[in-house]
């Protein structure tokens, strides 16, 4: 009888694991990343593995990391995670300068163009603000506070975005939402003015990012979705100016052709510096899609799919520095049932995206990766991999996501016995 | 009448439903996940199903035509059938998440309209959660009067969070609101209408309004009197606090 009442994974903790994220710096002179509490930092300019220092309450994090990211200027990275604290490193000296606790686990983070605010979003749908203020680049700041800035009434919020101009704070939810905030003078005080709503997902929003030229500087607002497509924004006004049906391009290519698989959903994205490539992730696609955008005519369109042959690589994160034309990619997952620990990671790169050598993108075999066997250590954790443990990574983050972030589904018989003890659901008159 | 007696539902008598048939619970958890259809942008609201005299299905002209009040929480509808004879020409909503009152309120607003032809045709419900889903059904700036009349009062502090007015639902009412547009408040529980007035006071997107304005304006003495949760406080002699605010320009 007891089991009837508990519908599948809601009892198996096991199954909440984390995906392993990437971030690089925006002028490439360091790389991160994070695997379940792991953060590992790769250093180019000299070229070696960063050890992190962190004298702040509790050192390290605990738990999974669920959010990293660099500042735009590059002199900060803020990590976070589901052991409710949000960590702010120097790049300079990688000390963690600030340790801010949370009082739910965080499941995005940004920051403001002028590297003034950190933002976090908890997993019950308020983004909070830390001002930086007063921070000179080697001092540590102590009691930090997070006031809140705005919220989506109880719901996982899956990304936190700054529009290319600042003015405007941008989250997404799992209830298909994207909320555009004018970002306040004074964002201690909160954000109350809704600029628009982009409404036009069927799925939860997975992921966000701006794609912008100097011909359009205010830029337009690209969104990934467990619905498996990728939609185009204009944010003023919140106006859906296109969708591209990712899922179904994926699934063609798909050699094996599994008929069940029906709704890929999109983890990732990442726009290219110029504005007109973006690179999409999608689950079971070992590879990506890169779409175009024609930011003239308001459109995307599919160019191609890089596959990755060889070897079973589904990425789960996406990175990119805004000087060198490289598409870091990553997979993995925080502890994996019945594999070794520490978590593994695997990094690849895609390279040959330049205008000037119209040739195909390539995917960097791994002694062609600068920092070479050292890189691959660090990130990775080793730098042999078994190829079936990623495989069966790639199967954990995709249940641990719709888990999270997909309606649990029941069906009307055991609907029906959960409401058996309503009181509008006694017969009697 | 023959059809009636087919369905026993309804009062014989008038026509209308009988509230026995539609026991509802008190509450409903509004962070539970929905399973009910829910717009995916405010313009697939179809409005010629909700007012079919207003907004044919086939007319694209008559688009023009806009929800402007929405009853938040509405319950059994009295106060959206006091509103309809009282401003006939403005298109008003009810949002319920209570399954059964929401078909309480829909059999009856279709007994109206059958009892009055031509009246009560400006009125609908609609079962949704209005804390989660108010940008799928109103475009900003769409609407010009908001009802919060009687809302769960959610005593424990760690509900909270389930209040339908907060500082942060407040952005969303006044995202719906136009410049100018009114948010009516009202409740039998003093701690609520504390709190209630409070958010709405410490909201930069919202000002109080006068005394004389409340004195002329028609719909406040509705509050107290229209909706079924009113008169029950009427009867009980028992006092009610409300909070009147209108949405304003924020100063920059």
């Amino acid at each position: 009888m007891e089991e009837t009442l508990t519908e599948e994974g809601e009892t198996n903790k096991d199954i909440e694991v984390a995906p392993a994220l990437i971030a690089v710096h925006p002028t490439q002179k360091s790389v991160a990343v994070a695997v379940g509490s792991d953060l590992r930092v790769f250093d180019f300019q000299g070229v070696s593995a960063v050890s992190l220092v962190d004298d702040t309450s509790g050192p390290f994090h605990k738990d999974s990391i669920r959010a990293i990211r660099y500042s735009a200027d590059g002199n900060l990275f803020v990590s976070a995670g589901d052991d409710k604290v949000v960590k702010i490193w120097s790049t300079d000296s990688w000390c963690c300068i600030c340790t801010v606790p949370s009082e739910k686990r965080v499941s995005a983070v940004a920051l403001s163009n002028d590297s003034l605010y950190v933002c976090f979003a908890d997993k019950f749908g308020v983004v909070w603000v830390v001002d930086l203020d007063g921070f000179d680049g080697n001092q540590m700041l102590v009691n930090k506070k997070a006031a809140p800035l705005l919220a989506h009434y109880c719901s996982i919020i899956t990304s936190l975005e700054f529009s290319p101009d600042g003015r405007f704070v941008i989250s997404a939810d799992r209830d298909f939402k994207i909320r555009v905030t004018v970002f306040p003078k004074k964002p201690l005080d909160g954000a109350h003015e809704i600029q628009s709503f982009c409404l036009g997902h069927t799925e939860f929003v997975s992921c966000l990012d701006f794609v912008f030229t100097s011909d359009f500087p205010q830029g337009f607002l690209v969104s990934g979705s467990g619905d498996s497509t990728v939609r185009l924004w204009d944010i003023s006004s919140g106006s859906l100016l296109d969708t591209c049906e990712v899922g179904a391009k994926a699934e063609l290519l798909e050699s094996n052709g599994k008929e069940e698989e029906c709704n890929l959903a999109v983890t990732d994205l990442c726009t290219f510096p110029d504005g007109t490539l973006i690179a999409v992730a999608a689950q079971s696609l070992q590879g990506i899609v890169l779409l175009s955008c024609d930011l003239s005519t308001r459109t995307l369109s599919i160019t191609r799919v890089v596959s990755i042959m060889g070897e079973a690589f589904i990425p789960t994160s996406l990175g990119m520095s805004s000087s060198a034309r490289l598409l870091w990619m990553v997979t993995g997952v925080s502890n994996l049932h019945g594999f070794d620990n520490p978590p593994l990671a695997r990094v690849r790169i895609i390279s040959g995206f330049e205008k000037s050598s119209p040739g195909d993108p390539t995917i960097l075999e791994d002694n062609e990766i600068l920092g070479g066997d050292k890189l691959l250590e660090k990130l990775q954790g080793s730098v042999s991999v078994e190829e079936k443990v990623f495989l069966a990574a790639a199967e954990a983050v995709k249940t641990a996501m719709s888990n999270l972030l997909v309606k649990k589904q029941y069906s009307t018989e055991k609907r029906e016995f959960r409401k058996r003890t309503r009181n509008d659901r006694k017969t009697k008159q | 009448m023959l059809e009636n007696e087919a369905n026993p539902t309804l009062s014989k008598s008038t026509g209308l439903p009988r509230k026995r048939f539609y026991r509802a619970r008190a509450h409903s958890n509004p962070l539970s996940d929905s399973h009910f259809p829910v717009p995916t942008s405010p313009c697939h609201v179809n409005l010629s199903l909700h007012f079919p005299q207003f907004c044919s299905s086939s007319d694209q002209i008559d688009s023009s035509k806009k929800i402007q009040f929405a009853d938040i929480g509405c319950g059994f509808g009295g106060l959206l059938i006091s509103l309809s004879t009282l401003f006939p020409d403005t298109l008003m909503i009810g949002m319920e998440l209570r399954d059964k009152v929401t078909e309480y309120v829909k059999e009856r607003i279709l007994a109206l309209r059958l009892a009055n032809p031509g009246q009560y045709q400006n009125i609908s419900v609609v079962r949704t959660n209005s804390m989660k889903y108010i940008p799928n059904f109103f475009e900003k700036g769409q609407l010009s009067k908001m009802f919060f009349l009687f809302p769960d009062p959610h005593f424990k502090e760690k509900n909270h969070r389930r209040r339908v007015i907060s500082t942060h639902l407040l952005d969303e009412y006044a995202y719906a609101l136009g410049v100018g547009g009114i948010i009516y408040t009202i409740t039998d529980v003093e701690e609520l209408g504390d709190w209630m007035k409070a958010c709405l006071e410490s909201h930069p997107m919202f000002e109080a309004i006068t005394e004389e304005e409340l004195e002329a304006d028609p719909v406040v003495k509705l509050l107290s009197s229209a909706t079924e949760e009113s008169q029950k406080v009427a009867r009980n002699g028992g006092q009610t606090f409300q909070a009147v605010y209108r949405r304003i320009m924020p100063a920059t």
